[in-house]
């Protein structure tokens, strides 16, 4: 699944960037929410580190095959969506850096769609499953299993999309989709089935760790507190002033993006004669530009029918922004979430 | 991808490349593969130069042809979407051992193999040549987030411990006749990922209480900083400078 | 509460009326009194579930004290005071791999004074002394994980000591060590010119370390001896789930002199 270099050009590489670092920097104002301030650092890390040798444990399939754990889902679900986008991210950025497993350029690419797309639908899924569905440990395994599952094809849907946008070489999109899509269904059902009996089993001994489903080990006095949570003065007003600050970093994060993103494709529609030099060269499907620093993001861009570079670079921006805006807007969802429900939980949880 | 993550890639040495701070290093490194990733495809001869390049730093790092080579296999699964290329991508077709394959596929290929041989070639010469602590204080000195750096800090330190607690885990089923075959034993696998799970976060909260014991407060003191000299920033940035000038030539010739 | 009022002859440690229950209703501690001298070394013993890890933690205010007080060399242990709290007491966990969490040896030993905000030349010197005073001084530049057991618990040790504590306090010093290592521990911590609290199961350990036992049963102080007559105590043993190793007479032993 890790992205090598030279898999997505120059500019888009550029842009899931910033992407990724706007929602690791969500990411570590959430996760000292999630996990008690100070007690961030090291829970996170150990968490990392479980994540990291849980991929090291091989689920054997059949005939001597045997996949692993990519554990996005299940770290959204045991430990909470920033802390799960922080985990994957650090991951990755480790597994980069020290075992050359994904490209540096690509880190952007990999964060963006093993972490944030994976723990965001995950966690999404999960919470919104276990709202509909009764409050029994049974439901939250389900709720589990279906988080997983539609969380794999998602990353691959993902990946697919910013393939379209920065692939460097038009392979017919519709097949990468159709392909991704169905390999990755057969991964998600795995994931789904190990990351439901992961979740099922750490329910069945410390309920009170699955970050997913806290209120099922003591229902009465949570549930008395989840909903009265509107009633007492004191608990929302430093909630919404720690809300308003999340949403600051998020505003900033998704301008910055916005910036790029513009800045991008401006950039690449600069280039007068991109794709119509391209078509002139006899099929070879890039040639040599004037401009020396990056490779365009529609010189390589899938569609071939929109030959006007401006209209085809302003598109590459635009998909670039709608998938921050999907992105943010998840994230944002689950700060609104959590603020509502979890705040009780992690105030008593502080003052040990 | 699993084998691979137990041990790191770096190897104990004392070459002018080891010397160098490791910040410096870093941005080399990227600022390299930003390089490769923005060279025309056509340049054949750009890519040559760029293995070149790394050759010598190689070289000058003391780090074994077969040492590098071994690690390029973390490619493979791309290698695959690679070879695929020239047959799904539409376009001129051409004839390549009696195979009737596709121009920009054949490219496509060729830009993907070339660039990520040359990017995973940069980063194992990165991660052969650093030591994990120093990686972590370059990181901390580039300004990475505080608590990210200590997160990834926290990673490394007990990577090993919980690896070592699953092995133990396996070994404890192992010694009681389980052998996991198939599909039908991932109940029992998922029973370990759980507990490991536990075990990691209880370890976590011990940790945090000896931490607090000893005055963490939130923010780890910075006990060392790594500087780097101009020279050394010199010396550093000949490999992606020379770059520069192999991608510049590229786009121009 | 103690009749000694200039803060330099206050005891090290000072316990009185210490109650405590988890946020889940369940009671540890029921009204804790106990003074350590400066200098003294005690051992804290008692079966599993008495209470010792939960009166450890009041020692450096990691858990609030429900009801009662607990003095470091005069000084409570308030939310105000945590700082200067967490540098005289120093506790060394039972798990190594817990306490030593920075990537190399000296930087762990440096964490607790650089924590404290000591900085440059003053911290090396620190954390110099402090790896000699356990025998790790070569093994600064080493991660901790490539040590072994025993090396890992002196250097435990030496990170506490680096903060200059007025009290060490040990969860288990001698818990999963081989016999050269757990000797090698002893003579280090009969060396060290600090108060002493030792909580332990390994009784003869503690007869050779401490000259003074106290037995935590029911979360109250049970029994405040010397430990050879708290050992020779059968009766008292045998009701505090307390067993000596076999073969091992707390008689035949010549003991320090408290």
């Amino acid at each position: 699944m890790h992205v090598p270099d030279g898999f997505i050009n120059a500019p888009v590489s550029a842009v899931a960037g910033v992407v990724a670092a706007g929602a690791v920097a969500v990411s570590l104002r959430g996760a000292r929410r999630e996990l008690g301030g100070e007690r961030a650092a090291p829970l996170a890390g150990l968490v990392a580190a479980f994540i990291f040798a849980v991929q090291m444990l091989n689920f054997p399939v059949a005939a001597g095959t045997s996949g692993h754990l990519l554990g996005g889902a299940l770290a959204a679900i045991l430990v909470g969506p920033f802390t799960g986008v922080l985990c994957i991210a650090v991951v990755l950025l480790m597994q980069g850096i020290l075992f050359a497993d994904g490209g540096l350029t690509a880190l952007g690419v990999n964060i963006t769609v093993m972490g944030v797309v994976t723990v965001v639908v995950a966690y999404a899924l999960f919470r919104g499953l276990t709202g509909v569905l009764p409050r029994t440990r049974r439901s939250t395994t389900a709720a589990a299993f279906v988080a997983a599952l539609v969380s794999v094809p998602a990353a691959a849907v993902a990946f697919t999309a910013i393939y379209a946008i920065g692939g460097t070489t038009d392979v017919p999109i519709g097949k990468v989709l159709t392909a991704m899509v169905g390999v990755h269904v057969l991964i998600g059902i795995g994931e789904a089935v190990i990351t439901a009996l992961t979740v099922g089993a750490v329910l069945a001994v410390r309920p009170d760790l699955v970050h997913g489903a806290r209120g099922l080990a003591a229902p009465l006095k949570l549930r008395v507190d989840g909903e009265l949570v509107d009633a007492p003065a004191a608990a929302p007003a430093p909630a919404a002033a720690r809300a308003h600050s999340t949403r600051k970093v998020w505003a900033t994060g998704l301008v910055a993006a916005l910036l790029l993103a513009g800045f991008v494709s401006y950039y690449a529609s600069a280039n007068p004669d991109g794709l119509e030099k391209v078509a002139a060269d006899k099929g070879i499907d890039e040639k040599v530009e004037e401009h020396g620093a990056a490779d365009s993001p529609l010189a390589d861009y899938g569609v071939k029918s929109i030959t006007d570079p401006r209209i085809s670079g302003g598109l590459a921006g635009v998909i670039g922004v709608g998938v921050t805006v999907v992105v943010g807007s998840g994230v944002f969802w689950a700060v609104h979430r959590r603020r509502t429900r979890q705040e009780p939980a992690t105030t008593s949880h502080g003052s040990v | 991808m699993g084998a691979g993550h137990a041990h790191t890639l770096y190897r104990h040495g004392h070459s002018p490349v080891h010397r160098l701070p490791p910040h410096c290093k870093l941005v080399a490194v990227l600022g390299f593969v930003l390089v490769v990733v923005s060279t025309p495809r056509e340049a054949l001869w750009a890519f040559a130069l760029y293995a070149v390049l790394l050759a010598a730093v190689a070289a000058v790092a003391r780090v074994p042809a077969g040492f590098l080579l071994k690690r390029l296999v973390i490619e493979v699964p791309f290698v695959a979407f690679a070879l695929l290329m020239p047959f799904v991508v539409p376009g001129e077709q051409t004839e390549l051992l009696g195979l009737s394959v596709s121009v920009p596929g054949l490219w496509g290929a060729w830009n993907v193999l070339a660039k990520g041989t040359l990017g995973v070639a940069a980063s194992v010469l990165l991660a052969s040549t650093t030591e994990l602590r120093s990686l972590l204080l370059g990181l901390q000195r580039l300004r990475l987030p505080p608590l990210l750096v200590q997160i990834a800090s926290f990673m490394l330190r007990y990577g090993d411990v919980i690896t070592d607690e699953l092995r133990r885990m396996s070994i404890a089923r192992r010694s009681r006749g389980f052998e996991a075959r198939g599909v039908r034993h991932w109940g029992v696998l998922a029973k370990t990922a759980g507990a490991l799970f536990i075990r990691s976060y209880e370890r976590g909260e011990r940790v945090h209480l000896a931490m607090v014991s000893r005055g963490y407060t939130g923010t780890l003191p910075v006990i060392d900083e790594v500087t780097a000299s101009r020279t050394q920033w010199a010396y550093a940035s000949a490999l992606p400078v020379l770059a520069l000038g192999v991608c510049l030539l590229g786009w121009t010739v | 509460m103690s009749t000694v009022q200039p803060a330099a002859a206050a005891p090290s440690l000072e316990v009185s009326g210490l109650a405590y229950a988890y946020p889940d209703g369940h009671q540890a501690l029921f009204g804790v009194d106990l003074t350590v001298e400066r200098g003294e070394r005690v051992a804290l013993l008692g079966p599993n579930g008495a209470g010792k890890t939960t009166l450890v933690l009041h020692l450096n205010g990691i858990l609030d004290a429900g009801a009662g007080t607990v003095r470091i060399a005069g000084l409570p242990v308030e939310k105000r005071n945590l700082a200067e709290i967490r540098r005289r007491v120093g506790i060394v966990f039972q798990d190594p791999d817990d306490q030593l969490f920075m990537p190399t040896v000296r930087e762990d030993v440096a964490f607790g004074p650089a924590s404290a905000g000591l900085r440059g030349a003053e911290l090396e010197e620190r954390v110099t002394a402090a790896l000699e005073r356990v025998g790790m001084e070569r093994f600064a530049a080493r991660p901790p994980h490539h040590l072994s057991f025993g090396q890992r618990r002196r250097v435990a040790v030496a990170t506490v000591l680096a903060m200059e504590p007025e009290i060490l306090v040990l969860d288990e010093p001698s818990s999963n060590l081989d016999p050269a290592s757990r000797r090698e521990l002893a003579d280090i911590l009969r060396d060290l010119d600090v108060t002493v609290l030792m909580v332990t199961h390994d009784l003869p350990y503690a007869l050779e370390l401490c000259p003074r036992a106290v037995i935590l049963g029911d979360g109250v102080i049970a029994a405040d001896n010397r430990t050879q007559d708290l050992l020779c105590d059968e009766e008292l043993m045998r009701r505090h789930r307390l067993e000596l190793p076999f073969g091992f007479d707390p008689r035949s032993v010549a003991v320090p002199r408290p």
